[in-house]
């Protein structure tokens, strides 16, 4: 069944939804963009991307586990990235925002990192399993997704939308000006935690399709470029998704039809949109200096 | 101008059977802007000062002075109800700390956003109206209706009226401290509050830039009637808007008119110990021999 691609654009897009393993993973890809682009835009706004990495690595161990005792990837997944999360937001929940609790927790989120890795490969050690696994859950896979696993990364991603659109006002108050905002009344340290665990949601849904220490792909290149695009917040937020989007579908197209792995692909491509926007002159037809789309957008 | 219209009709409705809510609503408005009685604050087990009496009738400009230390900050986020009153009886806008948060416009300690900040002035100015509300945004293209126009029309006006129009479509983090600093006066001001306050808003502005700002700031309390806590290290910028002044040190504070606080007779009485104000030719004020406060505090950079 060694897909082949042609020069008929209609029929290669048609190849794409032949097999239900594909539909499974382009239905979860999109699912992971949507929420790892819009919780990625916070992230970045956020300048926590260490605590983002943290939870997608978290993730590692989670998975390696649940392989070890035969249980679903997913709730391996799940389960380390938000109990990760808590453990970040405990370390630093007091004083949020000052610069003295931003070193304590950078301190934690290391500590964590590292003992998770370290889990993660005592399980895989324990397992004995196929080394490829191993390589899978580190830097992904699109080819297992199971129908099961469809409808949970879903659900989860539903709730974790719900969640932080309901929060979405108050979290960007909370994220550029904390002082004020908690001034203003807001709970600020508890938002802080709340976003930790959407964070360790979103982390965890994306590890499954880039693998754990390629999360990065999804969550922070399509905030960054959007965030160097446009200074508008609701446009910058709807373009990460949009770009979130465009690099999964590529990037599964391209694994596709390549022998290169899915965290590859959909990583090279988030890439080369980041270089892009943070350097107009590699455009072929250029945009006058010190004028990209930034300021044209925002003028 | 919708600003105004706002208020005006908040304010004079008819109103022919009072109501014990509007009855209260209207002890509340005339009650002082801030009132404290015997207060006190503790911090890391320390009584920072104490048997303070400070009354700020609506609508004056107050300046908080004192050495490094003595507690100007942690004055104003107790008034905040940021932090507890360890004693006395305190009041802002005739009820206790932190329950008119919707009526204080509140700068804090700068803290100046980093250059890498993607987010546009005017946006942080709206976080001030919008910010604090839940749920999930719908799309101004969706919900066009009366609330979005005055609100559109109370950001543009408040942006105008700190002068920063021509700036405010930029992203904040590529502004100057002063461009800054305008913003987010405009971003206290959005909501029309009642009471403003500013904790060393001046600090890191050049000479022309701390005139302008303390300016803006003067003809906002006139213009607006809005009541004015600013804390400042030194008050000659703002000297000839001031109506009162709060001096803080060695754990007590004096409150009054400028002229009759900043005077070596008070501030020697203050300290315990020899000070002298020299007025120089063209008005400025300079205090003599100020002891700095014991460094045991944490305050002075936002570690509270």
């Amino acid at each position: 069944m060694d897909p082949l691609l042609s020069w008929n654009i209609a029929t290669d897009v048609e190849q794409l939804f032949t097999f239900p393993f594909m539909v499974h993973a382009l239905v979860a890809g999109t699912v992971v963009a949507i929420v790892a682009g819009l919780v990625g835009w916070y992230m970045v706004l956020r300048r926590q991307s260490f605590a983002g990495h943290t939870l997608a690595v978290v993730a590692f161990p989670g998975a390696a586990g649940a392989t070890l005792l035969g249980l679903p990837l997913a709730a391996g997944f799940f389960a380390f990235s938000l109990g990760g999360a808590l453990l970040i937001g405990a370390a630093g929940a007091r004083g949020v925002g000052l610069p003295r609790s931003q070193v304590r927790q950078a301190a934690a989120i290391g500590t964590v990192q590292a003992f998770a890795l370290a889990c993660g490969f005592l399980f895989v050690s324990l397992y004995r399993g196929n080394v490829s696994d191993v390589s899978a859950l580190l830097f992904g896979s699109f080819l297992g997704v199971t129908a099961r696993q469809v409808v949970t990364l879903a659900c989860g991603g539903v709730v974790a939308l719900l969640v932080l659109g309901s929060v979405a006002r108050p979290l960007l108050f909370a994220s550029v000006d904390p002082a004020v905002a908690e001034a203003a009344g807001l709970p600020v340290a508890r938002l802080s935690v709340l976003f930790l665990l959407l964070l360790g949601a979103a982390a965890a849904e994306a590890s499954q399709i880039t693998g754990a220490l390629l999360v990065f792909a999804l969550l922070v290149m399509p905030a960054a470029t959007a965030q160097k695009l446009t200074a508008r917040p609701a446009r910058s937020a709807l373009l990460a998704v949009l770009l979130a989007l465009g690099v999964t579908w590529l990037g599964l197209a391209v694994a596709y039809y390549s022998p290169y792995p899915i965290g590859f692909c959909v990583t090279s491509l988030a890439f080369a949109a980041y270089l892009l926007a943070h350097a107009p002159w590699l455009w072929p037809l250029h945009l006058p200096r010190g004028r990209g789309w930034a300021s044209g957008a925002v003028g | 101008m919708a600003v105004k219209g706002l208020r005006a009709a908040k304010s004079t409705g008819p109103d022919p059977s009072p109501t014990i809510a509007a009855r209260r609503a209207e002890d509340d408005r005339l009650a002082p802007a801030v009132k404290l009685r015997g207060a006190a604050v503790r911090l890391g087990g320390r009584t920072l000062w104490s048997g303070v009496d400070i009354e700020i009738p609506r609508g004056e400009f107050v300046a908080i002075l004192g050495p490094n230390g003595a507690g100007k900050s942690t004055l104003v986020k107790a008034l905040l109800g940021l932090l507890p009153f360890s004693a006395g009886t305190v009041q802002v806008l005739g009820r206790p700390p932190g329950q008119r948060r919707g009526e204080i416009g509140y700068l804090p300690q700068r803290r100046s956003f980093d250059a890498s900040v993607r987010v546009r002035g005017l946006d942080v100015v709206w976080l001030g109206l919008t910010g604090t509300r839940w749920g999930i945004p719908v799309p101004p293209g969706v919900w066009r209706g009366r609330s979005w126009q005055q609100a559109t029309a109370a950001v543009r006006d408040v942006v105008e009226l700190v002068g920063a129009s021509p700036y405010a479509e930029r992203p904040i983090g590529e502004l100057s401290g002063g461009e800054q600093q305008r913003l987010l006066i405009a971003q206290a001001l959005v909501r029309e509050p009642a009471l403003l306050v500013l904790d060393e808003p001046l600090d890191s502005l050049d000479l022309p830039n701390q005139a302008a700002v303390a300016a803006l700031v003067g003809r906002v309390c006139r213009q607006r009637g809005v009541t004015v806590l600013m804390v400042a290290h030194d008050v000659n910028p703002i000297l000839p808007y001031l109506d009162r002044v709060v001096y803080i040190a060695q754990g007590a504070a004096v409150a009054g008119r400028p002229a009759a606080v900043i005077t070596s007779d008070v501030l020697t009485r203050l300290y315990g110990a020899p000070i002298e104000v020299l007025s120089t030719r063209d008005g400025r004020l300079v205090v003599v021999g100020e002891p700095e406060a014991p460094a045991l505090h944490a305050d002075r950079h936002g570690a509270a």
